[in-house]
């Protein structure tokens, strides 16, 4: 089974990945202590989706993967977003 | 390698391996051992099953009380839905024939993780005493029907603890066997077998796949919570404590609406396999089919709101769902449209098989239009939580999956055990379930518009005859089985050896040998770039 | 592929390995999508209730636990590219410092929770049937549940890494056949990628 490619990436790319990681974990939480009212939780998920778009891509090495291991990914995002939109279509008009 | 080619002539069902008699089945992982043993398991509940069906038919032979109290007909019909939703519709087409064709069928010599293939069924089992332990000790059967509706489903006094742990690890085993199939179909094709070339029944396994191991996660959370629930009183689902049971609602259906394609789906695989091989002619439209049945997956993940028309929803919800339900009745459709394409002009081969598929077109189409009825607003509120209901779910989940499961089990039968049935008992059998299963769910479908609730082991006198009629059906159609399963359980002993491709089939496992040897293949098939589906040379 | 003398398959395919993993990942991605679903649908309905109760939890708990997980994400995601670059020691002291972290999450987890038993608030304890609003039961009942669940992972997280070390230490793991240590770095990072959202939902709307 030689055929098989390893896409060896560099420590550099990790470090950075971190480094961008916990900005981001203290950029939320600066954002969510100032008073935003019903944007807070707006603000919070923002940041935690890209967050985990990091380390989908990076650490997860989507970027170095075969395309329709992302588009699965992707799909999978797409019906669990779906899902909360159909139960909402319940609870926000109840 | 000399061992190896000695394995290779035995066939699979012979073969020695490490160890001997039941242990060399029961840790064996070769997928065509594991498929039987999941035929076996699933054969003993179906029968616990139908007895308990047989007992709630004869409860409602007469008003009143006539065999059972009202707390054991509650426990019956709970049981009887727990064991045959979990345990045998929906492991059932793709746990046994899923498991031993789909290898075969794309030129695999096995599935793509045979350990974890023997560790689903292991799971099953453990599942499957987790429940009959519900049954046999603690405070009672449970007995809030197979739904687990909270907040009864921690308010009841009955010992449901294991019976919700038991239906979370098939769950599980469900998940793995789906897992299994994807990575197969993903990495073992044979060379050669595109995407557009696999067979239909691979393609409907695929789409059952991906539903087995997207939907049923949240319903395995659900029962979790409903545990945690009973054991610590989180919250989540009781009214009481600001929880919302509609919610719970809700997320079982994320479930087991997707559940119902995870039981139609191969089943529809299975009659697209059957359909050409005994019209003698190519399938009609092979990618609308692959097509309709992806459609099928996807849009029946996004339906699940219509089991709950009247359970509080908002108006907008409500007419979403409708809306949806409407829309799956399309791809539906096409199938059969395609079906009755293909044997339009075909040279018929009138077998067994054929009989069953038939007759699965004529019940899947009765049972798919009286769930429009169902899925529109208007007419459900009418006949919601009545005897209709249950004639619908059972025309398709009996009658669609059940008579798919025989179809497929008439037909395979020769290559999984190398010895052919006796055909004219088999066709009487085929006969006398087919003319009983009528018997017994169509009254159901008039009381249940008269207006006759589900659930109840007592009636109103002006629903005796229908119901009458009804209970003498449950005996015809028992009686259908028990001949089917003598004559098949016979034949596996003793009936005349079978050819290798007795059904002139085109699919890739009528190429090897009946019972196939252990490895499948001595060499991978390899598929020419101008063969179509169902066209290999 | 070839066959041992029970006729079994000895052949290795590190690319069925991996989508089987992220196929797991995917089941166990939407196990939680569920409890995710039941939050926001409570939060929507109690947002008043959900601010108040946030409050009880101590953010830099939460805050320090995120950092300590990010870490381990990275060495965890170190070590792969280590062992490829055949470093085997480095590899198995990257993997090491995982386990570590973990260990150091979960006894903050442990604390955590502790001091929430000491102020008398566990499902169905009196204190919190007797003084709280419904939405604040609704809050922590999903609180003990979700972050239960996720110790949970990180536990079963831990033991797939310490399968690895074994099987790197017994050199079955090693450059050419990656794929128990790259499965096993997917799911650490599934378990990262789940504390991502369930901090700032749990923690940060105060």
């Amino acid at each position: 089974m030689s055929e098989e490619k390893h896409h060896i990436v560099p420590y550099r790319v990790y470090i950075i990945v971190l480094l961008a990681l916990l900005a981001l974990t203290f950029a939320s939480i600066g954002i969510t202590s100032i008073e935003l009212g019903e944007y807070t939780v707006a603000g919070a998920l923002i940041f935690a989706c890209i967050k985990s778009f990091l380390v989908l891509t990076y650490f997860m090495h989507l970027k170095y993967d075969k395309k329709y291991i992302r588009a699965m990914v992707v799909f999978v995002f797409v019906i669990f977003v779906v899902m909360i939109v159909i139960t909402f279509l319940d609870y926000l008009y109840r | 390698m000399q061992t190896a080619h000695s394995a290779n002539e035995a066939n699979y069902l012979t073969y020695k391996g490490k160890y001997k008699g039941l242990l060399g089945w029961i840790f064996s992982t070769d997928h065509k051992r594991i498929g039987l043993l999941y035929l076996y398991s699933i054969l003993t509940m179906f029968s616990v099953g139908v007895l308990l069906g047989l007992a709630m038919k004869f409860e409602l032979l007469a008003p009143g009380k006539t065999i059972m109290e009202a707390q054991t007909y509650n426990s019956a019909f709970t049981v009887h839905g727990v064991i045959m939703i979990f345990m045998v519709v929906i492991p059932g087409l793709p746990a046994v024939f899923g498991n031993i064709m789909l290898p075969i069928m794309i030129g695999a010599k096995d599935v793509a993780f045979p350990k974890l293939n023997l560790l689903s069924w292991w799971l099953y089992v453990l599942g499957v005493i987790l429940v009959l332990a519900a049954l046999m000790f603690g405070s009672g059967a449970p007995d809030t029907g197979w739904t687990f509706y909270a907040p009864y489903s921690f308010k009841s006094g009955t010992n449901l603890l294991p019976a919700v742990f038991g239906a979370f690890v098939l769950g599980f085993s469900s998940i793995l066997t789906g897992l299994n199939f994807l990575v197969t179909i993903h990495r073992l094709r044979c060379p050669g077998m595109k995407w557009t070339k696999m067979p239909l029944f691979v393609w409907t396994l695929y789409g059952t796949a991906w539903i087995q191991l997207l939907a049923t996660p949240v319903v395995g959370i659900t029962l979790v919570l409903v545990a945690l629930e009973r054991m610590f009183g989180i919250g989540v689902f009781d009214p009481a404590l600001g929880g919302d049971p509609v919610l719970y609602q809700h997320l079982f259906w994320i479930y087991s609406h997707p559940a119902v394609y995870v039981m139609i789906l191969p089943a529809m695989g299975a009659i697209s396999e059957i359909i050409p091989t005994f019209s003698q002619k190519q399938i009609f439209g092979y990618k609308a089919i692959i097509a309709s049945t992806m459609a099928i997956a996807f849009v029946g993940y996004l339906v699940w709101g219509h089991h709950m028309f009247t359970a509080g929803m908002s108006g907008t919800a409500q007419y979403y769902f409708s809306l949806l339900t409407f829309i799956v009745a399309i791809p539906s459709a096409i199938k059969v449209f395609n079906w009755i394409s293909t044997m339009y002009k075909g040279s018929i081969n009138v077998q067994t098989p054929l009989y069953w598929a038939a007759s699965f077109v004529f019940v899947f189409l009765i049972g798919g239009l009286s769930g429009l009825v169902l899925g529109a607003l208007a007419t459900d509120i009418y006949v919601h939580d009545t005897a209709f209901v249950v004639a619908h779910f059972h025309y398709i989940v009996f009658g669609g999956t059940g008579f798919a499961f025989f179809a497929a089990a008439h037909y395979w039968f020769p290559k999984i055990y190398g010895r052919m049935y006796d055909k004219g008992w088999a066709n009487t059998g085929w006969l006398v379930f087919f003319i009983g299963f009528l018997a017994l769910y169509t009254p159901m479908f008039y009381l249940g518009m008269m207006g006759m609730p589900r659930r109840y082991y007592d009636y109103l006198d002006e629903f005796h005859s229908g119901n009458i009629l009804s209970t003498f059906g449950s005996w015809i159609m028992v009686t259908g089985l028990v001949i089917i399963v003598v004559n098949l359980v016979r034949s596996a002993r003793k009936g005349e050896p079978a050819e290798m491709n007795p059904w002139h089939s085109k699919t890739l496992e009528w190429t090897v040998s009946s019972p196939p040897p252990v490895e499948n293949f001595d060499e991978l098939p390899v598929i020419a770039e101008d063969d179509g589906p169902y066209n290999y040379k | 592929m070839e066959n041992n003398a029970n006729g079994e398959h000895v052949h290795y395919d590190a690319e069925a390995s991996k989508i089987g993993m992220w196929l797991f990942i995917f089941t166990e991605l939407l196990l939680f999508g569920g409890l995710f679903l039941i939050y926001s649908v409570y939060r929507f309905k109690n947002p008043e209730a959900f601010h108040l109760a946030a409050e009880e939890l101590n953010t830099s708990i939460g805050a320090l636990n995120t950092v300590l997980l990010l870490i381990s994400s990275m060495t965890i995601a170190m070590s792969t590219t280590t062992l490829l670059l055949k470093k085997k020691g480095a590899t198995l002291g990257l993997l090491a410092i995982t386990i570590i972290i973990g260990i150091v999450f979960l006894v903050n987890k442990y604390f955590e929770w502790g001091v929430k038993f000491d102020h008398g608030i566990w499902p169905g304890s009196e204190h919190l049937l007797n003084d709280f609003s419904q939405g604040e039961i609704l809050f922590f009942g999903l609180y003990f549940v979700m972050t239960g669940l996720h110790a949970l992972h990180i536990i079963i997280g831990l033991a797939i890494i310490v399968a690895a070390i074994i099987r790197i230490r017994k050199g079955t793991v090693h450059e050419n056949r990656a794929a128990l240590l790259e499965n096993a770095g997917l799911y650490w990072h599934l378990v990262d990628l789940i504390w991502i959202f369930l901090f700032p939902l749990f923690y940060l709307i105060t």
